[in-house]
């Protein structure tokens, strides 16, 4: 009985530990057609935000199918990473426009 | 097949580089205006008929997206030139793209599946190695309003983009 019960107390305890650690929020634009900056580091929690400033609609994409983010002309769209892991992402309208995101844990 | 597509390409570049633009007068910027708009309206129609008729999904994806950002960057061009209170300017270099390019989308109309396919790509990277030519060697240069320079100039980063995507989809269609 007893140790069922702890199980989910000692879960609770971990995630609400990770908490405290100051989520920040990262800031990328896509400005006539780049993304700025094109490497960028963030931990696991962070809010990634990306400001389209182009009247072109853009997407941030992942590579690896983690995301895909539309980003209508002139406006900001916001993603929580939660998984660690190098993600190259691009626009799937401007496949130029290439950038990489590392999540740390 | 390339030789078809190199002399597409070299014609469509001649006509609007040289020809409708080499009698003498540099075009004025509501000429420049007037010939970027119908520029972009050309490969809007040419999105739309190519979406009208093809079944292949970078086809389609790519006419989306050439439909997508020329509406865009011609809506940055009106509403620019209503800002400078401009009328974009009728003129010789307009009426031979039109006029050339209807001629091309009765001949597209007539094809079916991947033949259409195809020759649209084919005839889009044309296109788009055309318009960035006539932009970088013409119409920025000439233009003198310093905001319709730069929307040119984003216009050509735009549509060299554009132009590798079409490469992309020619190549993938072999």
């Amino acid at each position: 009985m007893s140790p069922r019960w702890t199980l989910p107390i000692f879960v609770v305890l971990l995630s609400g530990a990770s908490v405290p650690s100051q989520a920040a929020t990262i800031q990328i634009t896509m400005d006539n057609l780049v993304i700025a900056p094109a490497e960028i580091s963030a931990k696991i929690g962070d809010t990634i935000e990306w400001i389209n400033k182009d009247v072109l609609a853009h997407t941030a994409t992942a590579r690896n199918g983690d995301f895909d983010v539309n980003l209508p002309p002139k406006k900001t769209a916001s993603l929580v990473v939660k998984k660690a892991g190098t993600v190259d992402y691009y626009c799937r309208f401007h496949p130029n426009m290439k950038a990489t995101l590392k999540v740390e844990p | 097949m390339k030789f078809v597509r190199l002399s597409a390409a070299v014609a469509a570049v001649s006509l609007l580089s040289g020809a409708a633009l080499a009698q003498g007068a540099k075009p004025s910027d509501p000429q420049i205006a007037h010939i970027a708009y119908t520029a972009g309206v050309i490969d809007i129609e040419a999105a739309k008929q190519a979406l009208s008729k093809t079944g292949n999904k970078d086809v389609k994806a790519f006419a989306q997206d050439m439909a997508r950002d020329h509406e865009a960057v011609n809506k940055q061009a009106l509403d620019l030139v209503k800002k400078l209170n401009v009328t974009p300017q009728d003129n010789d270099t307009s009426k031979t793209l039109s006029k050339n390019a209807a001629e091309k989308r009765a001949e597209l109309a007539k094809l079916k599946g991947a033949e259409f396919d195809k020759a649209y790509i084919n005839n889009e990277v044309a296109y788009h190695k055309a318009v960035d030519s006539a932009l970088e060697t013409t119409l920025i240069p000439n233009a003198s309003n310093a905001e319709l320079k730069s929307l040119l100039q984003t216009g050509l980063k735009i549509f060299q983009g554009h132009e590798q995507h079409a490469e992309h989809v020619a190549s993938e269609l072999k």
